[in-house]
């Protein structure tokens, strides 16, 4: 029996990494118009480009560890033995 | 208390550091998610013995690598030693340099491929095809206790940090962790934990790594922090690894560079990054010879970079919470004496300062992060050795493959279940708190002598292996109590010894027998007060009886009024010890044994008077407080600890690193000694075990840029040269 493919961690990765990215951009952006109150540096709105780092990691994970693109392809003598057997 | 402005960030009083937003919320609450979804998916993956308990044996180089360095990244560990460098300075670091990557290089080019190639499934395992089945069982039974008890250290340490800086209760994040990581380690096994700890690594640094940067932003860069911390420490050098070290007296950990290069990295680092299993687990998991070495080196280069979240933020500490924020943290006990802030908290204090919505939560969660994967990877440590190095050899040795995973699940579940009960255990006994942190050093450095025998000497015997192995783990244990033991000396009263803080408060302040008036008149008038408060406020009288009042007792948030009440009796108290206590008016209602009697006659001075009224105290308040022990956990004897680490100004590292260097002397020995006198196996047992018998896989060829040694002799070349810069 063959067994199910594995989708590997780094989909998993991904995943949460674009989560997290948009909510702490999202939060970042807000923000902007509400500062934090008692954060040092706010004036940096360093939650607008960690997010957008996370983001960007995050969706480059999901893009290129996606379990369309890391799954095996069904080798062509699997293709004819079903042939056969049909 | 006085907050600084920026970790004034809490309302309604509460002494917690950080408040936390929705979208804070939201973000621990996905991380808890993804975790159970993985356990979830990953179960349909762990259905043999090999799935289960070495994840299929398929990991490539980069999770290997990476699972390996995440279930060592726990955030005691970051916390401490973060803490380290804001006490210590640069010597934190020797940690992640000298004290970790020597022993990971030297796991990946010489150990490894005897784990690789005998097919174990342990260190215990290579224990028994090496020694036989008395090593394995020993080795076995006390890792499995021993990692489920250091769980539940690791559980009571997180439940008490999470209350202090998040508020949380403590039932609330020990039932909800434990239960998250019993579930998802007992659904996958070890692929289950070691995927987890992969995502673990990436929260760990991308929720950390933004408070260095932003730290050495607002200090100017590394330069002016460094110019800052020289100008406000005059004549301490925080930036040196090696510099101090030239006398025990000349550094704040009271070490030798002997006991830095020996003890740490020699006996500590070489039994923890080679033979405990918990890390060695994820390596061997590795889908072949090569990849289990690439991935412990990739490993190497990854801890020699957590200075950068651990170190710099203790440095930064010292530049910005004192210098900038007014901030000055102190020793854990003066800590919850007085409700300051602990060196401990200088990460999360960090994290306040400077992580706003959103970015706060993910440093959480990174934090979370670190304190569950060091569970689950105790947890599936314990349920491996538990069946298959306990449970297989000596219960059940003809099961099927199915019955050892179905017995590898219950193992997680109640490997957890022991660990609650003794983060529980933790809360009602602190003593049990300070013996269990450092039970792991007193048994891998006896078992790393052990093993590194068996693969590099042919004549080490089966007997030697054992009692060799047994010997040393005495050694270390007698060690460790003897520095702690106080025969015929005295210990001041400390704050735990107040076993009834309600009682004890009601019969001073009321100061009806002569006893107490002689106490109160210890007292300063701010102790007064606080005590007619407290006794006013009806918390006096009755103390909680029972064993769950108890617990609700210790796990409640301290009061810093109560805080500071109990540490004023105990300077009431040790004040009363140096004075002349006894009279026999005085002492007229207390009934006194004849050896205090006669003692009562004597004419004592300094310690033993004050140990006489520290016994004439007990008796008076037999309930209420604790009696002096001979034994104690926390405090270390000097002379006994000289005589153990060579200096008198030596602190608990100093001696712990002395202990487990002679206690890899002693187990060396004996193996040795044992081995000459009796039977070693015969050459075709032990040809797949032992350096030069032992042929190694051929894997093929592979590119230069491939191969493991070229990459450990990379990684040794760059410790040499930080070693250097930070002389």
């Amino acid at each position: 029996m063959q067994k199910e493919h594995q989708v590997p961690i780094w989909f998993f990765i991904g995943l949460i990494l674009t989560a997290y990215g948009v909510l702490i951009f999202g939060a970042g952006i807000y923000g902007l118009f509400h500062p934090p109150e008692r954060i040092a540096l706010s004036n940096l709105h360093a939650g607008i480009w960690w997010g957008a780092l996370l983001l960007v990691l995050g969706i480059t994970y999901s893009v290129k560890f996606r379990p369309s693109k890391t799954a095996p392809r069904p080798a062509p003598e699997d293709k004819s033995n079903k042939k056969s057997a049909s | 208390m006085n907050l600084s402005p920026f970790l004034a960030v809490t309302g309604g009083g509460s002494s917690r550091l950080l408040t936390m937003s929705p979208v804070d919320l939201l973000i621990i609450i996905i991380y808890f998610l993804v975790v159970l979804a993985i356990g979830f998916y990953l179960k349909k993956f762990a259905s043999t013995g090999e799935d289960f308990f070495m994840a299929g044996r398929k990991m490539t180089a980069w999770v290997a690598g990476l699972s390996f360095i995440s279930a060592n990244l726990s955030s005691l560990e970051t916390m401490g030693w973060s803490a380290m460098a804001y006490q210590y300075g640069m010597l934190g670091a020797h940690a992640y340099l000298i004290g970790a990557i020597p022993a990971i290089l030297f796991l990946a080019v010489v150990m490894m491929p005897f784990y690789y190639i005998c097919r174990t499934h342990s260190v215990p395992g290579y224990l028994k095809l090496r020694y036989g089945e008395a090593s394995r069982s020993l080795a076995g039974i006390s890792f499995s206790f021993m990692t489920v008890l250091v769980c539940g250290v690791n559980m009571f340490a997180m439940a008490t940090v999470l209350r202090l800086i998040l508020g949380w209760n403590m039932h609330f994040s020990i039932w909800v962790s434990s239960v998250t990581v019993a579930i998802y380690v007992s659904l996958g096994g070890l692929l289950s934990a070691v995927f987890n700890e992969v995502l673990q690594f990436f929260l760990i640094w991308l929720g950390t790594l933004l408070v260095p940067i932003l730290g050495l932003y607002e200090a100017g860069g590394w330069t002016k922090m460094i110019a800052t911390i020289n100008a406000a420490h005059p004549g301490q050098n925080f930036t040196s690894l090696w510099a101090n070290m030239g006398s025990a007296n000349n550094n704040p950990m009271g070490m030798h560079w002997t006991g830095m290069v020996f003890g740490l990295g020699l006996a500590v680092s070489f039994g923890y990054w080679c033979t405990d299993f918990l890390q060695v687990q994820r390596v061997m998991a590795a889908k072949s010879l090569r990849s289990a070495q690439n991935g412990t080196i990739i490993g190497a280069v990854l801890k020699m970079c957590v200075p950068l979240i651990v170190t710099l933020p203790g440095l930064l500490g010292l530049a910005i919470l004192t210098q900038k924020a007014g901030i000055t943290l102190m020793p854990e006990y003066q800590a919850q004496a007085t409700g300051g802030h602990s060196y401990n908290q200088v990460l999360p204090l960090l994290m306040a300062r400077y992580l706003g919505p959103g970015l706060l939560g993910l440093g959480v969660s990174a934090m979370i992060a670190g304190f569950m994967s060091g569970m689950a990877g105790n947890v599936s440590a314990f349920a491996t050795v538990w069946t298959y190095d306990v449970y297989r050899p000596l219960i059940n040795k003809k099961a099927s493959d199915a019955h050892y995973v179905s017995m590898g699940r219950w193992c997680s579940i109640i490997g957890v279940l022991i660990a609650i009960v003794t983060a529980y255990g933790a809360m009602l006994f602190s003593n049990i708190l300070a013996y269990l942190q450092v039970l792991v050093l007193l048994f891998i450095v006896p078992l790393f002598a052990t093993v590194i025998l068996g693969m590099l000497w042919k004549q080490a015997t089966p007997a030697g292996g054992f009692w060799g192995f047994l010997i040393g783990i005495l050694a270390s244990f007698f060690m460790f109590f003897y520095v702690h033991w106080f025969p015929g000396y005295y210990l001041p009263f400390m704050e735990k010894d107040i076993r009834d803080l309600p009682a004890l408060a009601q019969k001073i302040q009321m100061a009806k027998e002569p006893v107490s008036q002689f106490v109160v008149a210890q007292m300063p008038p701010d102790t007064r007060k606080l005590l007619d408060q407290y006794v006013v406020s009806e918390k006096a009288g009755s103390g909680p009886v029972s064993l769950w009042g108890r617990i609700e007792e210790a796990i409640k948030e301290p009061n810093p009024e109560v805080l500071a009440l109990r540490s004023g009796i105990v300077n009431a108290m040790n004040a009363a010890e140096t004075n002349t206590l006894y009279s026999a008016e005085r002492f007229s209602a207390v009934s006194l044994t004849p050896e205090q009697l006669a003692l009562a006659r004597q004419k004592l001075d300094g310690d033993d008077l004050a140990r006489f009224n520290r016994s004439l105290l007990e008796k008076a308040y037999p309930g209420e407080l604790a009696r002096m022990r001979r034994l104690e956990a926390t405090q270390l004897n000097p002379v006994h600890a000289e005589q153990i680490a060579t200096s008198p100004k030596a602190q608990d590292m100093a001696v712990n690193m002395f202990s487990a260097f002679w206690s890899l002397l002693i187990t060396l020995g004996a193996v040795i000694m044992i081995s000459l006198f009796t039977e070693p196996k015969p050459d075709s047992e032990i040809k797949d075990l032992v350096y030069g018998m032992a042929p190694l896989p051929n894997e093929g060829t592979c590119a230069w840029y491939a191969k493991p040694t070229l990459w450990a002799a990379v990684v040794g070349v760059i410790l040499v040269v930080v070693n250097i810069i930070f002389w």
